[in-house]
């Protein structure tokens, strides 16, 4: 068939010679590349928990809820991360604000529990483009590993952003 | 002597289980051990040749190609080829005979003497190779024949006809 | 032999035994040390300074991990098969002479533990007897996987025995003696008999590749094609046994390849030192070990740079190269010893 592309190549695969064929240079060849690897070039890798390779701008960690400049935690508990979670990995209840809270929550609406089910979530940062209120932003570290499964539900303590003046 | 007699019956036993295993790998892996004790036999005649060739010949190449061929063999009750009542009867007469054959030579029983080495170094390398090669050259080179005609005969077996490809 | 003599034999044996053991333990550690090294890593380093301690972890994992006897095994054959792999791995180290003789008090200490007449027939015995411990574990398997890559190790074996066993031939027609002492013993100074038999070292370290099951000829427990391979019912510490047995063989063939090619204890210049004659026994052993070190090295080197072969390869490369070669090989020696000796 005529090629179209006329990309095509015509390989030709000749008949070992001889040195070829015994594989021994070949062989000694290849050993003198690992040769080379074991002597002379240095690691690639990491040593990760000690040292860490820094992260790409856009990366997306774990999450966090943020406070405002005041100290206030932004979120107002709309529902709507959980509304575009994909994978139906956040809930949350929401509250009043009672009287002489108003240095604790900005809006007069927050949420008394949030929690991310981190097995579940994909980490495709959608909660961070539904809120209104830019309360959420998966800037964090890498989430652990744990042992159980209950303990991959992350609940306000871990998830809140430290208060200001601390 | 009395390593002799316990090995001896060590021989005779695993060579009873061999054939009354039901399991063909089982009877097998019998029939190393029997190898085994005659191995043993071998070296308390200092033999130590013939020792060693039994280990390397016997349970390191053929026993091993008999496991291999077992192992590929399907084992299963009801691949078994049901026998008739007339290969029943031959077995029964064939065992019977064997039977009498035996008991016929208990009678003719006497205690032999015990094996005396005339030359006790007669099994280490040096001297046998000497006697193979000296007293028994032509039945030694007769036996090569024949192997070489064996080892012909499966090439022969193996290469195929070109005309039938 | 007094009772002295036997508890040395006894202490001997015991010192040999906990070696190989030792080395085989570390080999687990060098291996994978080696194999971040030739890919650019760094490998085992949690456990203990540079994962000194990594093997002593594997081991403790191997023994508590939980013990698996598949219903449909035949039971006793399923253990009987890693305890044969290990045990002829083990015994094969019997007749090697690991240094010459040390002198203490009155007592002359020999450094191999027998010297039966028919040292290399016995190791070569003791070879063949190893692939029982893969077969029997194979097949009592009953799995597929197991049982074909049983039959792969037998047929493997079976193969490479006979070019290996054609080498040696070559070799005792330059050696003349059986007994792996008095090869070492001849080897004295610069005589090392692979000056003698460049052609029959290529075919027998080939060959010793293929015995022990490493890379490139590792098809038994091929991953890719097997799962893995005859072992691939085990668990636990009969799992790990099966991966004992291959480094200790790898030890021991090493050992066996220092003592028949490479001048086993001796070392050059060993007499002119001026030392004394339990100093130069010490040495030698040192740099036996150094020569054994070094083929283990180099059995790991390859492991990490040629890919395995096809099966069909691998039948080509022992029937149709390695046994002609060999022959030859035969053919080469006699003519040498005949006309310029």
């Amino acid at each position: 068939m005529e090629s179209l592309s006329n990309k095509r190549k015509v390989i030709e695969s000749k008949p070992l010679n001889f040195w070829e064929r015994i594989y021994l240079p070949a062989i000694l060849h290849g050993l003198s590349i690992t040769m080379k690897h074991f002597l002379f070039k240095k690691d690639v890798t990491v040593r990760y928990p000690e040292q860490k390779r820094e992260f790409s701008e856009n990366f997306r960690g774990m999450h966090s809820l943020k406070r405002d400049e005041d100290g206030r935690e932004r979120c107002t508990a709309c529902g709507l991360c959980a509304l575009s979670c994909p994978a139906e990995a956040i809930t949350m209840i929401s509250a009043e604000r009672q009287p002489g809270e108003e240095n604790l929550y900005r809006e007069e609406k927050y949420a008394a529990v949030y929690e991310i089910n981190m097995l579940r979530c994909i980490f495709c940062g959608l909660c961070e483009e539904a809120c209104p209120k830019e309360a959420i932003y998966l800037d964090g570290d890498i989430v652990p590993a744990d042992y159980l499964r209950k303990d991959f539900i992350y609940g306000k303590d871990k998830l809140v952003e430290a208060p200001l003046n601390q | 002597m009395s390593i002799f007699y316990f090995i001896a019956f060590l021989s005779i036993l695993f060579s009873v289980l061999v054939i009354s295993a039901k399991n063909p790998v089982h009877s097998i892996l019998y029939l190393i051990l029997t190898f085994f004790t005659f191995t043993i036999q071998y070296i308390l005649l200092n033999a130590q040749f013939l020792a060693i060739v039994n280990f390397i010949v016997y349970m390191g190449a053929i026993l091993v190609l008999f496991l291999y061929t077992l192992m590929l063999i399907n084992l299963n009750k009801d691949s078994e080829p049901v026998k008739s009542n007339m290969v029943k009867i031959a077995g029964v007469l064939g065992g019977g005979c064997l039977l009498v054959v035996v008991v016929a030579s208990l009678k003719a029983i006497g205690v032999s003497q015990p094996v005396l080495l005339k030359d006790p170094g007669l099994g280490l390398v040096k001297n046998l190779g000497k006697v193979l090669f000296n007293e028994f050259l032509l039945p030694f080179e007769v036996s090569s024949l024949l192997l070489l005609s064996a080892m012909v005969g499966a090439v022969l077996l193996a290469t195929k006809d070109p005309k039938t490809t | 032999m007094g009772t002295a003599d036997i508890l040395i034999k006894f202490a001997l044996i015991l010192i040999i035994f906990l070696i190989s053991l030792v080395i085989a333990m570390y080999s687990t550690y060098a291996e994978r040390k080696l194999a971040a090294f030739f890919q650019d890593r760094v490998g085992p380093n949690r456990a203990g300074p540079f994962g000194i301690l990594q093997p002593l972890a594997d081991g403790a994992k191997m023994f508590l991990k939980e013990e698996i006897i598949p219903t449909n095994s035949s039971g006793f054959l399923f253990i009987v098969g890693p305890s044969l792999a290990i045990m002829t791995a083990c015994i094969g180290s019997a007749v090697i002479p690991w240094g010459q003789q040390l002198t203490i008090g009155s007592h002359v200490i020999d450094l191999q533990v027998t010297d039966i007449n028919v040292g290399v027939l016995y190791i070569f015995g003791v070879v063949s007897l190893g692939v029982y411990g893969v077969m029997i574990g194979g097949w009592a398997s009953n799995n597929k996987y197991s049982l074909l890559g049983a039959i792969r190790a037998a047929s493997q074996n079976i193969s490479y025995e006979i070019a290996m066993g054609l080498s040696i031939i070559a070799l005792l027609m330059v050696t003349g003696s059986l007994s792996l002492k008095e090869i070492a013993a001849q080897q004295h100074g610069w005589h090392w008999n692979i000056v003698y038999q460049p052609l029959g070292f290529l075919i027998f370290i080939i060959c010793a590749f293929a015995e022990t099951n490493r890379t490139p000829f590792d098809l038994p427990e091929c991953e890719t094609e097997l799962v893995g391979g005859y072992h691939t019912e085990y668990s636990s510490m009969k799992l790990g046994f099966y991966l004992f047995s291959e480094y200790i063989n790898m030890f021991v063939s090493s050992a066996v390849m220092a003592t028949l090619y490479f001048g086993g204890y001796n070392f050059p210049f060993m007499h002119s030192l001026g030392l004394s004659a339990n100093w130069v026994t010490i040495l030698g052993v040192i740099a036996l070990f150094i020569k054994i070190f070094a083929f283990i090295f180099f059995f790991m080197w390859v492991r990490w740079t040629i890919p395995r072969f096809r099966y069909d390869q691998l039948m080509d490369l022992g029937w149709k190269t390695l046994i002609p070669l060999a022959i030859a090989n035969i053919v080469i020696t006699g003519l040498f010893i005949t006309f310029l000796k």
